[in-house]
């Protein structure tokens, strides 16, 4: 459990040599590959697999390009009159454009959640393996514990203790049940263990320096790719948080970005003078761009976070 | 859960002893404690705090006078809440529905999961790198935009789907109230399928190419060192996102919540969160408090019974 996943990350795949050399050469001049049938086979299904993965998000940059009737005719999965950039200008003039007030509250709520939780788990994991103290285990068993609740479970108990001391409706309620991540801490102790030498402390130490600026000067710049990735999972689950938000704040002026579209899509329901179909669709998919780029730029730490879990 | 030994935590001060250990030592403790301090006062308040506080609100009721003149007084219920929750037809029913979502989804993702990853991981698999973006992608989509998709692909009216069955001369309403949990059962394995095959993907990368190549030489077929070698080896994993797979379907919402907006006849206490907001709504924080609580219990339960199970089964983890 204590092995450092960044160096799985960067590990060559495993294969042997003639299949590795096939399959690193260039396209122009790979050596032949026998098909056999279950080698189509096991394509075939992999092909259906991706086209039941791929084929609702082709539904929806399809349909983000149409026009509210434009949903109702013609071919679902192909372009029909293309309405895509009137889409986005009323999708930010709506209701005086609340959507970027949305669209900013998300990144207030992302950016400063991710950005303090990142800081005090690396400060906890750091401390929970590099200085020994009694308790320390218990300390970090309960941490471990707390990985497993998940957060909705603990949606509504916040929801009651917040409405008991007046926090519900503030900027609050939001960010600061985001700024606790254990999942954070337990990847910060099992990188800090794993690559932070406790020569390079003792280093600083007979240099004089102290404790506090040997962490801010030396181990977090160790630490520097776990960051990343503490920082990237807590900023992706406060994004996507749903049910706390809905929960603390009714003043859409203060909901981010899921919250709105899913009031918007409510409002549909229920009256014509909402905002149509294609409206909803676009304001979904916008909200869905920083995550994607974020996700393809930072593929790496994705994989090191989701992979932790299950490196013991 | 453990609240008790969990408040405990929060004092993680060196200990007074008779003899007092080396200077140096006693110092790094403190740093240790001022490091450790920021992120145990949020823990504590964030995490323990409404634990504890919905533990003890589940054990009160709102008392009113016979004439409702004054204001309600809390009273302490024992477990009245408790009971009257489980008496409940519609939370029970949601517990039950909860159940029964997981115990068919659940097999299904991860054995779809199992099955891709097993794919991927075959040497002479082509466009790997492709297949696995394209299973990953919906776990890059943040779920609320997942389920608004998918709520209106099955809304009647808007649906390829019925549209598509239409055209065969079948008549296919996929927000009726049979078709509910079939719907969600569907969100939920787009959703998460990828993200569980990327963890059982990892797994099976980490097996040595040895293994596989020297029963290949003894003679076993592609299937056999898939089920004799790589799916024992990966048995860690699937364990791990079985459990991880129970708490997520414990702790359903959005996808029922989402698909209301195109299917009113699905009920606002669908499953056990959906409850509880509604009694929050209600302004009942007591039922709410309770109905949490026995989410939790049933969450925590099933997770550690499963991991028992399999523990017994043999090999440990």
């Amino acid at each position: 459990m204590s092995r450092n996943p960044a160096p799985q990350l960067d590990r060559p795949t495993r294969q042997t040599v003639p299949a590795a050399a096939a399959r690193r050469a260039p396209v122009g001049n790979r050596p032949p590959i026998r098909f056999d049938a279950s080698r189509w086979l096991v394509l075939g299904v992999l092909v259906i697999a991706s086209v039941y993965f791929l084929a609702p998000v082709w539904w929806l940059l399809v349909a983000s390009t149409k026009t509210d009737s434009g949903l109702f005719s013609g071919n679902a999965f192909w372009f029909g009159h293309f309405a895509f950039f009137d889409n986005v200008r009323t999708v930010f003039t709506e209701q005086g454009g609340i959507y970027s007030t949305w669209l900013l509250n998300s990144a207030l709520y992302a950016v400063g959640g991710a950005t303090v939780s990142t800081l005090i788990s690396a400060m906890a994991g750091y401390a929970l393996t590099k200085y020994p103290f009694r308790g320390r285990e218990f300390t970090f068993n309960v941490v471990l514990a707390a990985v497993l609740v998940p957060q909705p479970l603990l949606a509504v108990p916040l929801y009651l203790l917040f409405s008991e001391v007046h926090l519900v409706n503030t900027y609050w309620a939001v960010l600061l049940p985001s700024m606790v991540s254990p999942f954070g801490v337990y990847l910060a102790r099992i990188y800090a263990g794993a690559s932070v030498p406790d020569e390079l402390l003792e280093a600083g130490r007979i240099d004089g320096a102290g404790e506090l600026r040997i962490f801010f000067t030396i181990s977090m710049r160790v630490m520097a790719p776990a960051l990343v990735t503490i920082f990237l999972f807590q900023f992706v689950s406060i994004w996507t948080n749903y049910l706390l938000p809905v929960l603390m704040l009714a003043n859409d002026k203060l909901q981010p970005v899921t919250e709105g579209i899913v009031g918007w899509q409510a409002q549909r329901a229920i009256g014509p003078s909402a905002p149509p179909y294609n409206i909803v669709i676009t304001a979904a998919m916008i909200s869905a761009v920083p995550l994607v780029v974020l996700f393809l730029s930072l593929q790496r730490y994705w994989r090191s976070g989701l992979t932790a879990g299950s490196v013991k | 859960m453990t609240t008790a030994p969990l408040g405990r935590a929060a004092t993680a001060t060196p200990p007074v002893a008779a003899h007092r250990p080396p200077r140096h030592v006693r110092r790094r403790a403190r740093t240790a404690a001022l490091f450790l301090a920021p992120f145990l006062m949020l823990f504590a308040a964030m995490y323990l705090a409404p634990i504890g506080y919905t533990l003890y609100q589940s054990l009160f009721r709102m008392h009113r006078d016979g004439l409702g003149l004054s204001a309600p007084t809390q009273v302490f219920a024992g477990l009245a809440n408790y009971t009257t929750a489980l008496g409940d037809p519609a939370f029970r029913g949601s517990l039950l529905r909860v159940l029964l979502i997981g115990v068919v989804q659940v097999p299904v993702m991860l054995g779809l999961a199992l099955g891709l990853a097993l794919l991927l991981d075959a040497r002479s698999t082509l466009f790997r790198r492709f297949f696995r973006l394209s299973f990953f992608l919906p776990y890059a989509l943040p779920g609320v935009v997942g389920a608004i998709m998918w709520s209106y692909l099955v809304a009647p009216g808007l649906s390829p789907i019925t549209a598509a069955a239409h055209h065969l001369g079948l008549h296919l309403d996929l927000t009726s109230n049979g078709m509910l949990a079939p719907t969600i059962g569907n969100m939920l394995t787009w959703g998460w399928t990828g993200y569980n095959m990327l963890i059982i993907y990892s797994a099976l990368q980490a097996i040595p190419a040895e293994l596989s190549e020297a029963a290949t030489m003894d003679g076993c077929s592609a299937w056999g060192v898939a089920w004799r070698i790589k799916i024992p080896l990966v048995r860690p994993a699937l364990v791990l996102t079985t459990v991880f797979s129970i708490i997520g379907t414990a702790q359903l919402y959005n996808e029922p919540a989402i698909l209301h907006n195109v299917a009113p006849n699905l009920s606002s206490t669908y499953t056990p969160i959906y409850a509880a907001y509604d009694a929050v709504n209600a302004n009942n924080f007591n039922a709410a408090a309770a109905e949490s609580v026995i989410l939790a219990l049933l969450a925590f339960v099933l997770s550690f019974g499963f991991l028992r199970l399999v523990q017994h089964r043999g090999a440990a983890l």
